[in-house]
């Protein structure tokens, strides 16, 4: 027990390895597929979060259009799925067959050239990380090289939300429009629908979150994670010690949009479906808030930030429908008054230094094995200790983590 | 104009904001291993003049020559590359990070985003701020974070900072205001030691200081120069003396 306490204390990777098993173990014991199924949506909108720490609580950038990265990911294989749907038997009674459903009733005879490439999975897989990292690269070029910064990039990002979602909606008969793409079945022959393939693909997100934070980690203690966390403090210091700011705040956005991505594509495929409802402003101002809640400064934290912003969601929204609005707002308001660094930052100034202190005087202990899923239990139960110390923090102990 | 041997070659240097000309057909030369002290009146230009070389503000004419090289019309982190350095008036560094890291983070190496992904803090890097921290005094601090220094401390850990770079000029503004003492005392030596193979430009208020350092001293009065020569010469100036030291 008390090894267990010092390794929860000291060890950089306990927050990460604590995470795996609630979602390795925890929530598949205790869940039925039903629930199951819809952590796994709530899931991949850890990854956003995830990109959020890097990009806003390392970066100092504040993206108020992740959602549009979200959005591309889940598109690009909504896309796949949808052709892979619409095979000429299945398609028979349209006008014309072997095209998506949506582009025949909008008269549409042919599939649009922009379509073809995503017959094939390998095209999509890569359109995945590539599509969302080109527009990033794209925004992010015009306005780091311009020093554009701040709020004003938040609005111009809150803009391209906007831009992208109606055209999506507009677009109607390229894009399915404000129903999106929905209908989706197949994935090469392997039916998406059915409970195996829900735990299969719950299984695979929870591993590329946990590989995504790990590579985010890396990124975090090279001396690029320096550098972001130098400029969030004094960018002329940085920009007059030879760096070119603008590129490591376009790579940042770029490594965002990326994880936005994956997740949106995961989520196309354990949802079944992809709408313009989480391209546009309000999902993307959601995603900042599930950051928020967790901790900007925690890769895991915001992942349990994500989970209980949207179990709360679920729930309060199922139970009152009128208020749920009314309490997100709250929520981010009194996170961002009470405990800025969310939830990450209460463990760091209470549960840590708890823990730290009973290292001294060691408890009675149970078996090693028991305490391991009690202690993961309970960060499930009360979420309120995503632990770790390389994964959370007041940005002085991780610069000097690193030293 | 052609080449020469002086590090740096300011000739016509003009800046303007909205007509007002903040610095007015300036020109002045440095020589190399040279220690310059400007000094001069508020709004006399002095950190006008630091900004426009170092790529802060931009000029709107004449040129800025390091080595033979024309700066104006290059990037602040080309300028940097080139070899110079520049200390802000008030302690610019990482006040989160260690000591330890604003030191490793100027190191010179990894500047593109993918070498600053790969770059390891290998022995050339502890050996350079092992000499820097010795340098500056803060060898035993190297873990402290930045930001719980004193103020001269600070003010020398961003000299250190400049140093890791080993610019060949060195351009520092008021170095030693808000020190104590003992401090200016600790600054001027560290000043004479680190001018040893480098030219540096210092703006300093402190006559007391500038006499134990400078090299030759340049007035600026209005944007322009009024006097330039040795710290005795300009002393005797009676227009100096009417502008700036005061009867």
């Amino acid at each position: 027990m008390q090894k267990l306490r010092n390794w929860l204390v000291t060890s950089d990777l306990a927050g990460v390895i604590v995470l795996a098993l609630v979602i390795f173990a925890v929530m598949p014991l205790t869940l039925d597929i039903f629930r199951l199924n819809l952590v796994g949506k709530y899931l991949t909108y850890g990854f956003v979060a995830v990109g959020l720490v890097m990009l806003w609580g390392y970066g100092g950038i504040l993206s108020l259009g992740q959602g549009v990265f979200f959005g591309l990911g889940g598109y690009c294989m909504a896309m796949f799925l949808k052709l892979e749907a619409s095979d000429p038997e299945s398609t028979r009674i349209q006008s014309t067959p072997g095209i998506p459903d949506f582009m025949d009733w909008n008269q549409i005879t042919a599939l649009p050239l922009w379509w073809e490439p995503f017959r094939h999975l390998p095209f999509t897989l890569l359109a995945v990380l590539v599509v969302p990292a080109v527009l990033a690269f794209i925004v992010g070029f015009a306005m780091f090289k311009r020093r554009v910064g701040g709020v004003y990039f938040a609005i111009i990002t809150q803009a391209v939300a906007l831009i992208l979602s109606v055209l999506i909606i507009g677009q109607q008969g390229y894009t399915g429009g404000v129903n999106g793409i929905t209908d989706l079945k197949t994935m090469l022959g392997w039916d998406i629908r059915t409970d195996s393939a829900k735990y299969i693909l719950y299984f695979v997100t929870g591993g590329l979150l946990i590989a995504a934070i790990l590579v985010c980690r890396i990124v975090q203690r090279s001396k690029l994670g320096t550098l972001l966390l130098a400029m969030r403090d004094k960018e002329d210091r940085v920009r007059f010690s030879g760096y070119d700011v603008a590129n490591f705040k376009i790579f940042v956005f770029c490594l965002a949009a990326m994880l936005c991505g994956v997740g949106g594509a995961m989520f196309a495929l354990q949802v079944g479906f992809m709408s313009p409802s989480f391209v546009g402003i309000v999902p993307s101002i959601e995603m900042v808030i599930f950051a928020a809640v967790g901790g900007r400064m925690s890769l895991v934290g915001a992942v349990y930030g994500a989970l209980l912003v949207n179990f709360g969601k679920t729930y309060f929204s199922e139970t009152f429908p009128e208020l749920w609005l009314f309490l997100m707002a709250a929520l981010f308001i009194g996170v961002t008054l009470a405990f800025p660094n969310g939830l990450a930052g209460l463990y760091e100034s209470y549960v840590k230094p708890r823990l730290a202190r009973k290292r001294e005087t060691p408890a009675k202990s149970p078996p090693l094995q028991g305490a391991l899923i009690a202690e993961s239990a309970a960060t499930q139960r009360t979420v309120g200790r995503p632990a770790g110390s390389g994964t959370a923090a007041p940005s002085g102990s991780v610069g000097n983590a690193t030293a | 104009m052609s080449n020469t041997d002086f590090v740096l070659a300011l000739e016509d240097l003009t800046v303007s904001f909205d007509g007002f000309k903040a610095i007015d057909k300036l020109t002045l030369y440095l020589e190399k291993n040279e220690l310059r002290v400007i000094i001069g009146p508020n709004g006399a230009g002095k950190t006008t003049l630091l900004d426009l070389i170092c790529g802060k503000t931009r000029s709107s004419d004449g040129s800025i020559k390091f080595k033979n090289q024309e700066m104006s019309k290059l990037a602040e982190h080309q300028i940097v590359r080139a070899g110079i350095g520049r200390k802000f008036q008030t302690p610019s560094i990482y006040e989160n990070l260690s000591v330890f890291k604003n030191l490793e983070v100027s190191f010179p190496r990894g500047r593109g985003v993918f070498g600053a992904l790969a770059f390891k803090c290998d022995k050339a890097v502890k050996e350079r701020i092992e000499s820097v921290t010795a340098e500056i005094g803060l060898s035993d601090q190297l873990e402290t974070e930045a930001g719980l220094l004193s103020h001269g401390q600070k003010q020398w850990l961003e000299i250190g900072m400049l140093l890791m770079q080993e610019p060949e000029l060195l351009m520092l503004d008021e170095p030693i205001a808000g020190m104590s003492v003992r401090e200016r005392e600790l600054t001027a030596e560290l000043l004479e030691r680190i001018c040893k193979n480098r030219s540096m430009i210092v703006i300093e208020h402190d006559m007391e200081f500038v006499k134990k350092i400078a090299h030759k001293v340049t007035v600026m009065h209005q944007g322009k120069i009024l006097a330039e020569g040795p710290m005795e010469k300009v002393q005797n100036d009676p227009r100096v003396i009417d502008v700036y030291l005061g009867h």
